[in-house]
């Protein structure tokens, strides 16, 4: 009997833990809709703040994060594809392939306030790019290469083996085998885990904080090399830098779900077209 | 020529690869060689024995990292006690436990989590948990030591679940159907073989995770104070490595002490959680294989 | 049927790692001839057919010592162009392993990479490769369709047809038909009957009464030795050696 009972609490235990995880994203979810979407309005996401931001939108910071994302994206995904075709494609299983994945999982690993560090010392200041779009997009998109090197990999292991054995038997060469038959296969399952991967640099506000990201600039970025507003250093600064906080809570609020329903669409995406990519090209 | 095309293409796509390691190694000297100044300038044993961190003191600033980090170890430690119990549980609870429906739903729950800006999480502790705390407790207000750990546990929970239902679910089915064959019932296989056999994945898991939380930088910011004294109970205002960074890296200018002490900070920051994930790693790769 | 040699193999010895997987092999292999071999899983059959095409260049850790000259040309010697080696030595998988394109697409993709870019060019080898695989009038309507949607059976000739495609001399099959059905599989073997007319073929088969079928001559491998080398007939009727008879007769393997 107690052996029973012992069983019925313990899982009773365990469910109460998957609530509680349940009841976390729910309820901060809740908290920010219903504290945010009354502030939201065309005139929010398409003006720039005024009045000391009291007032206002959040287009530049909407614009800031959208440049400073495909930045990321230029350099990350790229970087990426290319790494994971190395590893995956020509790399034979030696130390120098163990030595590249063990400095992948050491660099997802890295916290994002030293990738700031590290890209004040060498964009900011070495390459004298100055606190700008591309100091700060180059940093998150170095961040964000573990994330779009390994979602490649996975891609790329998804393509059977027998589509390159093919090919080379026909005489084709090890690359215009990839570029042939792996790439054209592997290409849509890349995307999708970079993706995910932007998502978060979209979130990011720690690699950013002095690398480019601006308290307040009230016109849009005109070059490479001008400071933006981004969204995530916005709702620091509404959140805890203002002189007027309790004002402006809502609008701090309105532009956490704005962050939020950013970042949840990315995402979205990404899932979607990986559930039409999926098994697609396999063998029946 | 061909055969010289395709050596370069081969060559192109090694250093893509070999860029990984440039950039973990560019990162560790570049904090080194910014780093240094200050040690020299403070002195190695004074930065590391001095709790005081003071940089714009009129009696001459004080660098000193005790507080620091023992403030970041504090926080990860209390979202350690609120992340692997939750965590773990919640894995055994979706591998074991769960039907299909169920874990089509906590599954995702768990990716949304662990894709909700650390930015937003801090905005909680100032709007949600700060208060609540402040309630609960009877203080003043709730930027403190235990607001941060709450945070950090959310943060490292998604990565310590997602990897520990990693490890229960690689169990081999035969261990546990031997044990449903001596008589054994779902929950006595779960606690006495499955996360035995799946702990050194659990345990790589939480390195990992307690490697995020040390590493995590804008919620601690925002939620616990940011006192730079040395933290007496949880309750206390507190100031990690990371939120000393990001509080005063702004207000610098380039290439002064100052500035060099913070990359030492960083350098600190960088070794520990390298150490953590290093751990993590060999926990992790022990464990694929024996399997 | 004297033919003259295609393929000469001498001393031949593969090694995976440690493990020797082929020892001293000799042979020769004839021109517009079919060539069996055979024994138990393991023996050594398909690694000795990749050493034809080098694809044991892929495997990690293979090695080879000897040497196989095809047409008088050493294929192992520094220098050797791998990709023209294999565009002149073509070979068909154990799994059909059409690749995720159209029927038209996979019959072209040899041609292309070879640098074929005219299209009725390209119609022209699509059709003369199908023609001589005996798929053409199964699919000539439907080219533009995914290959993925064949039959195995329509799989595996599309495969030969892929490789017919970029006019190789030699023909390298691992056990083609081993994924088949009896149906699909006799007609997998007619057609390599008719091919041999114009090209050496060599297969790799676990099923001794398709080698007697359609093979002029059988080898027979045990543990990595090529233990009998002979006339088929001579090999399933009176083989030189015991063990031949022993694996011939069903007593193992």
């Amino acid at each position: 009997m107690s052996r029973k009972y012992k069983q019925f609490f313990g899982f009773m235990a365990l469910r109460l833990a998957g609530l509680i995880v349940l009841f976390v994203l729910f309820y901060i979810i809740y908290d920010i809709v219903s504290k945010g979407l009354s502030s939201i309005n065309w005139e929010f996401i398409s003006q720039p703040p005024r009045r000391g931001m009291t007032e206002g939108g959040i287009y530049p910071a909407i614009v800031g994060t959208f440049y400073v994302t495909v930045i990321t994206a230029l350099v990350s995904v790229p970087l990426g594809m290319f790494g994971a075709i190395y590893l995956n494609e020509y790399a034979k299983k030696g130390r120098l392939s163990r030595l590249i994945r063990m400095a992948i999982r050491n660099l997802a690993g890295v916290p994002s306030i030293v990738f700031g560090l590290f890209g004040v010392a060498l964009f900011v200041q070495w390459f004298n790019f100055g606190p700008s779009l591309i100091s700060a997009g180059f940093t998150l998109g170095l961040m964000t290469l573990p994330v779009t090197i390994t979602a490649s990999e996975e891609a790329l292991k998804t393509v059977p083996d027998a589509y390159r054995k093919g090919s080379l038997a026909l005489g084709a060469t090890r690359w215009e085998t990839i570029k042939t038959n792996v790439l054209p296969l592997a290409i849509p399952g890349m995307m999708t885990g970079s993706i995910l991967g932007l998502a978060r640099a979209a979130g990011e506000t720690a690699p950013i904080l002095f690398t480019g990201a601006a308290f307040f600039i009230p016109h849009l970025p005109d070059s490479p090399f001008s400071q933006f507003m981004a969204l995530p250093y916005h709702l620091y600064i509404l959140a805890t830098q203002h002189h007027n906080i309790s004002v402006v809570r809502p609008i701090a609020y309105a532009t956490a779900l704005v962050l939020i329903v950013l970042v949840l669409l990315i995402n979205l995406t990404a899932i979607i077209l990986r559930i039409k990519y999926r098994k697609k090209f396999e063998n029946k | 020529m061909n055969r010289f095309k395709e050596k370069m293409i081969r060559r192109f796509f090694q250093l893509n690869g070999l860029f990984v390691i440039f950039v973990l190694i560019g990162i560790f000297v570049l904090l080194i060689r910014n780093s240094y100044p200050a040690f020299r300038e403070i002195g190695v044993w004074n930065f590391f024995s001095s709790a005081e961190w003071n940089p714009t003191s009129f009696t001459g600033p004080k660098y000193g990292i005790l507080a620091q980090v023992y403030s970041s170890l504090i926080v990860t430690f209390g979202a350690m006690l609120i992340a692997v119990p939750l965590g773990v549980a919640t894995a055994a609870y979706i591998s074991e436990v769960a039907g299909p429906g169920v874990k089509n739903i906590l599954k995702p729950t768990i990716e949304i989590l662990a894709g909700i800006p650390s930015v937003v999480l801090g905005f909680m502790g100032i709007v949600v948990i700060g208060p609540l705390i402040a309630r609960v407790f009877n203080l003043n207000q709730g930027l403190n030591a235990i607001n941060g750990s709450i945070l950090l546990g959310i943060m490292a929970l998604p990565t310590i679940t997602s990897l520990s239902e990693d490890a229960i679910s690689a169990v081999a089915k035969k261990y546990k159907e031997a044990s449903y064959g001596l008589g054994a019932n779902r929950w006595q296989t779960l606690v006495s073989v499955v996360i035995p056999s799946a702990l050194s994945g659990i345990i790589a898991s939480i390195m990992l995770g307690m490697g995020r939380a040390i590493g995590e930088t804008m919620a601690v910011l925002m939620a616990t104070g940011n006192s730079p004294a040395m933290p007496e109970n949880i309750f206390d205002s507190l100031r990690t490595m990371t939120a000393t960074i990001a509080i005063e890296l702004g207000e610098v200018p380039f290439n002064t002490t100052h500035y060099y002490a913070l990359f030492a900070v960083g350098l600190i920051l960088f070794i520990m959680t390298f150490l953590v994930n290093l751990v993590s790693d060999i926990i992790l790769h022990k464990y694929q294989e024996v399997d | 049927m004297n033919n003259k040699t295609k393929v000469k193999v001498e001393n031949l010895n593969c090694f995976y790692d440690d493990f020797q997987a082929l020892k001293d092999i000799n042979m020769e292999i004839k021109s517009k001839e079919i060539t069996a071999l055979i024994g138990p899983s393991g023996c050594g059959k398909s690694t000795f057919l990749r050493c034809l095409n080098r694809m044991n260049d892929l495997i990690e850790g293979a090695r080879i010592e000897g040497i196989v000259c095809i047409d008088d040309y050493d294929i192992y010697q520094n220098g050797t162009d791998v990709v023209s080696l294999r565009k002149k030595v073509g070979m068909v998988f154990q799994q059909p392993n059409p690749f995720p394109k159209s029927i038209y697409d996979n019959i072209a993709y040899g041609p292309r990479i070879h640098g074929i870019k005219d299209r009725s060019r390209l119609n022209e080898i699509v059709e003369k490769s199908l023609k001589n695989s005996a798929l053409w009038e199964e699919v000539k309507d439907r080219l533009d369709t995914s290959a993925l949607d064949l039959s195995g059976g329509q799989q595996q000739r599309l495969c030969i047809a892929r490789a017919l495609a970029v006019e190789p001399d030699i023909l390298l099959m691992d056990e083609p038909a081993s994924a088949l059905d009896p149906v699909a599989t006799s007609r997998i073997e007619d057609l390599m009957k008719d091919l041999a007319e114009n090209y050496t073929i060599v297969i790799v088969t676990h099923n001794m009464q398709q080698a007697a079928r359609i093979s002029d001559r059988t080898g027979f491998f045990l543990m990595g030795e090529l233990i009998e080398f002979d006339r088929t007939e001579t090999i399933f009727e009176k083989p030189a050696q015991q063990k031949t008879e022993d694996y011939i007769t069903g007593r193992f393997g």
